[in-house]
């Protein structure tokens, strides 16, 4: 025993001396000092890595048996589903995975605009965040097309459209990306390229850049206040906890209750009524007829809700093109956050009544621009998309002056431990 | 030559010319990778004619071919559809299809060169949906003012039985209409205008 100790100790000594092994782990982990009041919205964070680990490896899997081309594509993913030995569980939990990476990142994103935590110092976590979220939304996107059923079809249909409103070089823009007239097996192989190799290479760049932007600064806290302000003799923060053994530990059984959620929705509900595979997508795909009712995936909805509430020609800018511009900086505004929240505080614990009814009303909007985002339109249906619409982006344009007006009160020197 | 002094001026001419002839060959470099994106000589080359016979297609009925990979449509229309459609021009967003794609021949009232057979690109021009061909009018869904036409099912846009636009539906334009030839009285060649040009 101790003979095998003293050689592992050895073997970590020797690698440590040509790389640097103690002080990766020192700066990230052993020495990493988190403060000690996080609380249930701190999970997410680690819940997207271990999503994120999870889709890459079922992915790696899925291309074992799937093939990139229209003649095949919709044959290979029913031939991993019936006849692959397991495929079908790794075909669910990529599938699934898809829809819990998005309500992952909602929740983590949510818990930024909760406590603050994409104010100064940590701007460029947020935008390296929101640079993380849009590449994910790429890869759901050209992932999508991959089963090649209806609503791959008509989706990447609906979505290529959109770059044909922009003036001038829309149409041959979106020639482009299709590189051909119509979605077909060109696109399809392409989309695959895109969802297996460029974005997934992004994405694990990012989420790397990600954290070590926030290693640098430090982790915000449920109060909002910085540990880094008060440090023993030692220079350790006071309120802060090596993140390993404390929330290594702590997180490790947060992923294990999550792991049990995702694996009752894989194994009882893996379609969730049509919301995480939609019915229309078990049809081959067909250029020739689209399907009676098309939606996209509930994670692009809000989204979608703002591209169709646009009905109006306004300023010699047709409609569509609205349209598409709304969408666009419906993302887009997100980036901006960090500048438009003049607040003096972090926490909504200790924001005004005005900043909480504000975040409210946007949490509201977005969930309903969701929720009619998946249904078929109605003039009534417009009419409330467009007003959910406008209370999304005031949130955003009248934040500079809300968030300043505001009465806060006074923020605690230390973490409350609450 | 110097083994100690840094020579500044060498040092700033290395990193020009090293930027400007780096950029100059990654600029070039790039060419061929946007490039593939176009579409091949393989796609350009599925964009033949299509020969559609219209001799069984029976009054009020539509038939879908595929040209290019896009549905083309072909729709008789009965008497009373040819005539409703001198009366929709309230309702329309383009009534005189100036702003939309068609051939000459079709810029008029029916949008075709024989008032009975519609052809038109079975494309919304909206966000690239296939709308449903819907001729009964009243249809509940649709309003009790619907006169026949196409419906989008993806977002909302109305069309005629000429293809053209309602006005207030997202869709900016009428649908097109391809350029196409009668071969003889039954059968029509989609893709190509009298005079053999597309």
């Amino acid at each position: 025993m101790n003979t095998v100790v003293k050689g592992l100790t050895g073997l970590r000594d020797w690698v440590d001396d040509r790389f640097p092994l103690l002080q990766l782990w020192n700066d990230h982990m052993g020495k990493y000092y988190a403060p000690k009041n996080f609380n249930f919205w701190y999970y997410f964070g680690v819940l997207s890595m271990v999503v994120l680990a999870m889709q890459i490896l079922t992915g790696i899997w899925l291309t074992m048996s799937y093939k990139p081309d229209a003649a095949f594509a919709f044959g290979s993913v029913e031939y991993i589903m019936r006849d692959v030995e397991w495929g079908w569980l790794i075909r669910y939990m990529h599938s699934t995975g898809a829809s819990f990476f998005f309500i992952v990142v909602y929740l983590h994103m949510f818990r930024a605009m909760l406590y603050g935590s994409y104010k100064k110092p940590r701007e460029l976590i947020w935008v390296l965040g929101m640079f993380i979220y849009l590449s994910l939304m790429a890869e759901a996107f050209f992932g999508y097309l991959l089963p090649w059923g209806q609503m791959s079809y008509w989706g990447a249909q609906v979505i290529i459209s959109l770059f044909g409103a922009i003036p001038f070089v829309g149409e041959t823009l979106s020639l482009w990306i299709r590189g051909d007239y119509v979605v077909s097996d060109i696109t399809l192989n392409r989309f695959f390229a895109f969802h297996v190799i460029a974005l997934p290479f992004a994405i694990a760049g990012l989420v790397g850049l990600h954290i070590i932007a926030l290693h640098e600064v430090g982790s915000n806290n449920p109060d909002g206040v910085e540990i880094k302000n008060h440090k023993d003799a030692d220079g350790k923060p006071l309120d802060g906890i090596p993140f390993h053994p404390y929330y290594t530990l702590k997180d490790s059984v947060g992923v294990l209750v999550f792991l049990i959620v995702f694996s009752v929705v894989v194994f009882f509900a893996p379609e969730f009524g049509g919301y995480f595979l939609e019915h229309n997508n078990f049809i081959p795909a067909n250029p020739l007829a689209t399907p009676e009712h098309i939606a996209p995936v509930w994670y692009f909805t809000p989204f979608y809700s703002i591209l169709r509430a646009n009905t109006v020609n306004f300023f010699w800018i047709p409609a569509k093109l609205w349209g598409v511009i709304f969408m666009g900086l419906g993302t887009m505004i997100l980036f901006l956050l960090p500048w438009l929240d003049r607040s003096p505080v972090k926490s909504i614990r200790y924001r005004g009544n005005i900043y909480k009814i504000a975040l409210g009303l946007f949490v509201v909007a977005f969930l309903i621009l969701g929720y009619l985002g998946i249904l078929p339109p109605t003039p009534a249906r417009t009419i409330v998309a467009q007003i959910c619409t406008v209370v999304y982006f005031l949130f955003f344009i009248l934040m500079p002056f809300y968030t300043k007006w505001d009465k806060t009160k006074p923020v605690p020197e230390r973490v409350t431990g609450k | 030559m110097s083994e100690t002094a840094v020579d500044p001026d060498r040092r700033r001419f290395l990193t020009g010319t090293a930027t400007v002839i780096g950029g100059i060959g990654a600029g070039l470099a790039s060419i061929p990778f946007v490039a593939t994106f176009q579409p091949s000589a393989r796609a350009k080359a599925f964009g033949a004619p299509v020969e559609a016979n219209i001799s069984n297609i029976e009054p009020g009925q539509q038939v879908t071919f595929k040209w290019r990979g896009k549905p083309v449509w072909i729709i008789r229309r009965t008497e009373e559809q040819i005539a409703m459609l001198d009366s929709m021009d309230g309702v329309l967003s383009d009534p005189e299809s100036s702003a939309s794609d068609q051939p000459d021949f079709a810029l008029n009232a029916w949008r075709s060169s024989n008032r009975e057979f519609l052809v038109l690109v079975g494309i919304c021009t909206h966000l690239g949906c296939s709308p449903k061909f819907r001729p009964i009018p009243g249809a509940e869904d649709l309003g009790s003012d619907w006169k026949g036409g196409f419906y989008c099912p993806c977002h909302g846009s109305k069309f005629d039985l000429a293809g053209r636009v309602y006005a207030g539906v997202p869709a900016p334009t009428n649908m097109q209409v391809p350029p196409y030839r009668y071969l003889d009285e039954q059968n029509i060649l989609i893709g190509e205008l009298d005079g053999g040009a597309a």
